[in-house]
């Protein structure tokens, strides 16, 4: 067995984290950087941060992930990095001809005290940033927080540095989609547009990296949200902010910065979420719901209907990214499924508590932990099995071990197609989900069932 | 493409070269151009590709958890038994232990893992932050080494010191730490040591079969498969076989040093290549078993009766077809020239990340004229190399996959993730199919690059 190192026994650990359930910020800052379009992220650190985020990005996507690095040697770590970057900037614009370039920092030129917007300053009094081009920056060193961190400093970062107060209010609603899949911006950007919503989402990595094959390597494709539209934000006339961890920072700098009302929201994932979403749209906008978007719904709910003993008191142990986690959970107590092993890598009081009450009327102990890990997660199950696990590729190692069926959902998903594709948030979403959460389940009936009980029909 | 309509750097014009453009001269171990999109590594990474093979020691991350969390299981090495090297160890450094210092958090960690798993040794690596704070890694292994009984080797791993090729001496120093202390009284005459492979799809077993076969013992599969006991014993080998020179020849020059162990430059890659290591270890064990000879040519010439009419098969539709090469070490790429030559393929880029001018003045004599040759290539380069050469296949790792494909060109994954073994015969037999697969395939007909050829 893979995992035969893993006790049942869970033991109390604060030196030690055993297969992570999370990653660094700086991967989140790229991935939102690749958000904007005509955007080359840029990671301030040494060259490895830089391959090793570019190679989890492609493995994940299946895309050619463009990003520069700065290159650290034992020389800047000591002097500082300025020169490096002052180089990078010079290099990046004079060769890959960007829009922006959005620095993000890493453990090293964070520990060094690397001042970011200082050199980026030198650089432009230098000449070295072309007329109506741009740099930004987020810190995201790799010791504070996760990949959702990152995220949300990056997104941030594009409230701080493009948006502008220019006394007008526009019809516009700007959205924050999280830290989604690429096929999940697109699906929040498609009900937006069925509901005649003009919006502005950022950052947006659709069409960036679930791009057609075209037989042509761009280094910036056409998808993401433009600079010309990110300095429009602070006239819109409010935000919505999808999920806790990873939009809410910067729908808040926006209120801050332009007086933007803003709502947080959980993700769309799931009846409940989604209809709050496309209500909180609907409110804001002014507009009526278009038979569309009740036709999706209906459906959703007749899945539900038709398929629901199947759900019935069915154990799930979920791990993942917080904002996810939170969403999933609830969606899926309103199926009648029981979570009751939850994990995610990243820390944060609300989480468990939000979890806590969302499972309260679950008659069965649950299990819930904001930073932990795999190795805690599984010692759950080993002492507490479940029907059904749902986390990123790295569960697969559980599931065999244990004979757990499980589904691929999170980041990072090494060894399957489709999630960059098709997106999980709204009601198409959910349908979505639903089929992947029955096709998992009635396999392992089907595979597991005597031969006088096989059936047919399900 | 460029502002000055160019893919190429100034700066980086030294690293690439025209076979047929004048004389040779190459610029390469050069530190990467800040702000390239650079296809290249840390000493971190390079490090861990090296050890993490060694399936029974504890291999601790002691840094942020994205250094931990990159490199979680990620190359395919395989274990024929323990396999606590696919679980992923780590600090998981906050803000507190960086500004007061993490060596009694990685005291604590070390004692815990080793109480929980009993790891026949620990390898600890150090990341740049650990670099910066100044922790004692060496200190804090001592300590717990004596308390625990077993080998605890600090691994100098910080990612700022260069690129993968410091990582690789890092491990070496770390591995030769090892060698010397394990009984060797039941060695035979005939025996080696097999340094730099790394076991992907199981590789290794294939090797070790061969000198088994041959009557060769081998003591120490040090870097794939490997096992802390057997590294242990290791200088008690008569030979070392080094391959992917680049990572382990370090080792082998300390070993030979220290222990008058000698070794020899081989590579499993291709029929050639495969052919002569083989010969070359019957040539240095024919005086104490002058039969060795024979069995060696027996063993070849069983395996090639095997494989040749079936390479054939590709051979014939794959004849004429271009590739382009662009690997992490250069060793690699030699191989990889003779072997699409094999299959009557003509190689037109060849390329490496971490390449000495030594190796790049001989890719250069064994090439044709016109190949281009590239030293810490970007993908732009690469891309635009692909499309001027028009090549039907690039071999590279990870990051260069998508780019091929979006261009609409077949690729072969000649590194971490191979899912065949492309070493031995039999391995030359597996590439060429893996070569015919992608180079074959129908989806290039529906690819507009082609389309507009058609």
């Amino acid at each position: 067995m893979l995992l035969r190192h893993t006790p049942k026994e869970v033991m109390e650990r604060n030196a030690l984290t055993i297969n992570p359930a999370k990653t660094c910020q700086p991967i989140g800052a790229m991935y939102a950087s690749l958000g904007i379009h005509g955007c080359l992220p840029h990671s301030h650190g040494s060259q490895g941060c830089c391959a090793y985020h570019r190679s989890a990005l492609t493995r994940h996507y299946k895309e050619p992930v463009m990003a520069g690095t700065s290159s650290f040697t034992e020389g800047a770590s000591v002097f500082g990095g300025q020169a490096n970057l002052i180089q990078a900037i010079d290099t990046i614009f004079s060769v890959y001809d960007p829009e922006v370039i959005a620095v993000h920092t890493t453990c090293l030129s964070e520990t060094i005290g690397d001042d970011i917007p200082q050199i980026a300053r030198k650089a432009e009094a230098e000449g070295k940033i072309p007329k109506g081009k741009f740099i930004i920056h987020a810190n995201t060193p790799s010791y504070v927080g996760t990949h959702v961190t990152g995220f949300a400093n990056m997104t941030k970062a594009m409230v701080t540095y493009f948006a502008e107060s220019n006394g007008k209010r526009s019809e516009q609603i700007n959205i924050i989609p999280g830290y989604v899949e690429p096929s999940d911006m697109e699906e929040i950007g498609r009900i937006a547009g069925e509901l005649g919503i003009k919006t502005v989402m950022f950052p947006d990595t659709s069409n960036v990296l679930n791009r057609p094959q075209t037989g042509k390597f761009e280094m910036y494709p056409k998808g993401g949200v433009t600079v010309g539209a990110l300095k429009t934000i602070g006239e819109s006339k409010a935000t919505v902010a999808l999920g806790q961890t990873a939009s809410w920072p910067a729908a808040r700098a926006l209120d801050v910065k332009c007086n933007v009302h803003c709502e947080l929201l959980d993700l769309p994932i799931g009846l409940k979420a989604t209809d709050r979403f496309i209500d909180t749209l609907r409110t804001i906008a002014g507009v009526s719901v278009p038979d569309s978007i009740n036709l999706d719904r209906g459906r959703l709910l007749d899945i539900i209907t038709d398929m629901h003993q199947y759900f019935y008191q069915k154990k799930v142990a979920l791990v993942g990214d917080p904002d996810q986690l939170v969403a999933l959970t609830e969606f899926l107590v309103s199926i009648d499924m029981w979570p009751i092993h939850i994990v995610t890598g990243t820390t944060g009081k609300k989480f468990e508590a939000k979890i806590q009450e969302l499972t309260r009327e679950i008659p069965h102990p649950v299990n819930v932990k904001a930073g932990g890990d795999m190795f805690l997660f599984h010692q759950w199950i080993k002492n507490d099995p479940v029907d059904l696990m749902m986390g990123n590729t790295y569960v697969k190692y559980i599931s065999r071990d244990e004979d757990i069926p499980f589904i691929r959902f999170g980041f990072p998903i090494l060894d399957r197609v489709g999630h960059s594709y098709f997106p999980t948030v709204g009601y198409r979403g959910g349908m979505r989900l639903l089929e992947k959460i029955l096709d998992t389940l009635l396999d392992r009936q089907d595979r597991d069932s005597p031969e006088e009980s096989f059936e047919l029909v399900m | 493409m460029s502002a000055q309509g160019s893919v190429i750097f100034k700066e980086r014009e030294n690293q690439i070269h025209r076979k047929g453009d004048g004389a040779f001269e190459m610029d390469c171990n050069r530190d990467s151009l800040a702000g390239a999109v650079s296809q290249r590594a840390c000493v971190f990474c390079g490090s861990r590709v090296v050890l993490y093979p060694i399936a029974d020691a504890l291999h601790l991350v002691h840094g942020p958890i994205g250094c931990a969390a990159y490199t979680w299981d990620i190359r395919g090495a395989l274990s024929s038994g323990p396999a606590l090297h696919r679980l992923s160890f780590s600090t998981d450094l906050q803000e507190m232990d960086i500004i007061f210092g993490a060596e009694e958090k990685l005291y604590r960690a070390l004692i815990e893992l080793i109480d929980r798993h009993n790891p026949k040794a620990a390898f600890v690596y150090s990341t740049c932050i650990v670099g910066i704070i100044g922790d004692d890694l060496e200190a804090v292994c001592r300590r717990v080494a004596a308390e625990k009984k077993i080998p605890v080797l600090p691994v100098q791993s910080e990612g700022i010191k260069g690129n993968k090729r410091e990582g690789y001496s890092a491990a070496c120093k770390a591995m030769f730490r090892l060698v010397g202390t394990g009984d060797t009284s039941d060695i035979s005459d005939l025996s080696v040591n097999i340094l730099g492979d790394f076991n992907l799809a199981g590789e290794l077993w294939i090797i070790r079969d061969y000198f088994k076969k041959m009557g060769v013992q081998t003591v120490a599969n040090i870097t794939g498969d490997g096992r802390v006991e057997d590294i242990k014993r290791a200088h008690g080998a008569a030979l070392n076989l080094v391959q992917c020179s680049g990572s382990t020849i370090e080792l082998a020059k300390m070993m030979k040093e220290s222990f008058g162990v000698p070794f020899l430059r081989v590579s499993y890659f291709g029929v050639e290549d495969m052919a002569q290591a083989l010969y070359e270890v019957a040539g240095f064990f024919k005086d104490k078993d002058p039969e060795i000879v024979e069995r060696t040519r027996e063993l070849v010439r069983e395996e090639l009766s095997v494989l040749y009419p079936e390479l054939q098969k590709y051979r014939k539709d794959l004849c004429g077809k271009k590739a382009a090469i662009y690997v992490g070490g250069a060793f690699k790429a030699f191989s990889l020239v003779k072997a699409f030559r094999l299959i009557g393929m003509k190689v037109v880029m060849v390329g490496s990340q971490t390449g000495t001018e030594e190796d790049y003045r001989d890719l250069h004599e064994i090439t044709d004229e016109g190949t281009i040759i590239v030293d810490d290539s970007n993908p732009l380069e690469l891309s635009s190399f692909l499309k001027e050469k028009d090549c039907d296949i690039f071999v590279g790792g990870v990051k260069e996959r998508p780019i091929a494909y979006k261009l609409g060109v077949g690729f072969c994954d000649h590194n971490h993730e191979r899912k065949q073994p492309l070493e031995g015969f039999v391995g030359m037999l597996n590439f060429a199919r893996e070569v015919h697969s992608s180079v074959m395939s129908p989806v290039w007909r529906f690819v507009p690059r082609r389309k507009e050829k058609a």
